[in-house]
């Protein structure tokens, strides 16, 4: 836990958050790190437009909002305490995205990059590891599914009725 | 009577869709643990599509089957996550 009151040298290294804002914006990452981190590395994860054979119009990603910005922080935390890098920031959208959108961002500033490489993948699996957020994927075909969801249960949920109003449901 | 202790419980991704509401009340007997809640929501409360080893977060933290709950946690039911 980082302490409130005194000086917290790790938690001055990480910048994270989850938003419903556009990540696709340059210049994120410009102010990241210091003079003496000479390596600057910056992974983007976007919404492909096919996934198993099946072409992709749009997606939802739901979060359970507080405990995805506490447990993103963390993650970032512990990639920090763990790897010689001077800063990292991490940020991950939520809502309606369209195929090509970025859904995840990941910047790594360090003095060399060995670490940004192993602080930047460390982060994106544990992002998907245990990040607090679910997609709802859509599909050409009307088809629309909870990505991961078990088998059984994604075709139950799919077949109530109400489960084609709320997948056609803007969240904006 | 033995004490007796409510959670609001949380459902997100496809549980949510399944449980009508992403959200609840459950009641249950003192001393009660994260697997003593899953069971009630599975047996008793019409959620028996609920994976009977499901991830559960207390408080916004991951929690373990033997974990104690208390009035007013707040629990939810985590399926697998699709991030990144």
């Amino acid at each position: 836990m980082q302490e409130r009151d005194g000086h917290d040298p790790v938690e001055a290294r990480v910048r994270t958050r989850i938003t419903r804002e556009s990540l696709d914006e340059p210049g994120l990452f410009g102010d990241l790190g210091a003079g003496s981190d000479g390596a600057v590395l910056i992974f983007q994860g976007r919404v492909r437009d096919m996934d198993e054979g099946r072409t992709v119009t749009g997606l939802a990603y739901e979060a359970y909002d507080e405990m995805a910005d506490e447990e993103l922080r963390a993650i970032c935390r512990e990639a920090a305490d763990r790897f010689a890098v001077g800063a990292i920031s991490a940020a991950h959208r939520v809502g309606e995205l369209e195929p090509g959108e970025v859904s995840v961002s990941i910047g790594v500033a360090a003095p060399h990059r060995a670490a940004c490489y192993e602080a930047s993948r460390f982060v994106i699996e544990e992002i998907k590891a245990r990040l607090p957020v679910w997609k709802h994927e859509r599909y050409a075909d009307g088809d629309a599914v909870w990505v991961g969801a078990p088998e059984g249960l994604a075709a139950r949920a799919e077949a109530r009725p109400e489960a084609g109003e709320d997948s056609a449901k803007d969240e904006g | 009577m033995s004490e007796r202790l409510r959670v609001r419980t949380l459902f997100f991704g496809v549980y949510g869709e399944m449980a009508n509401g992403r959200e609840g009340m459950t009641e249950l007997p003192g001393g009660s643990t994260v697997g003593d809640l899953v069971a009630t929501l599975r047996d008793t409360r019409g959620f028996d599509w609920l994976p009977e080893r499901v991830v559960v977060a207390v408080n916004r933290r991951y929690a373990e089957t033997g974990t104690p709950l208390s009035e007013g946690d707040e629990v939810a039911l985590i399926p697998p996550v699709a991030g990144g």
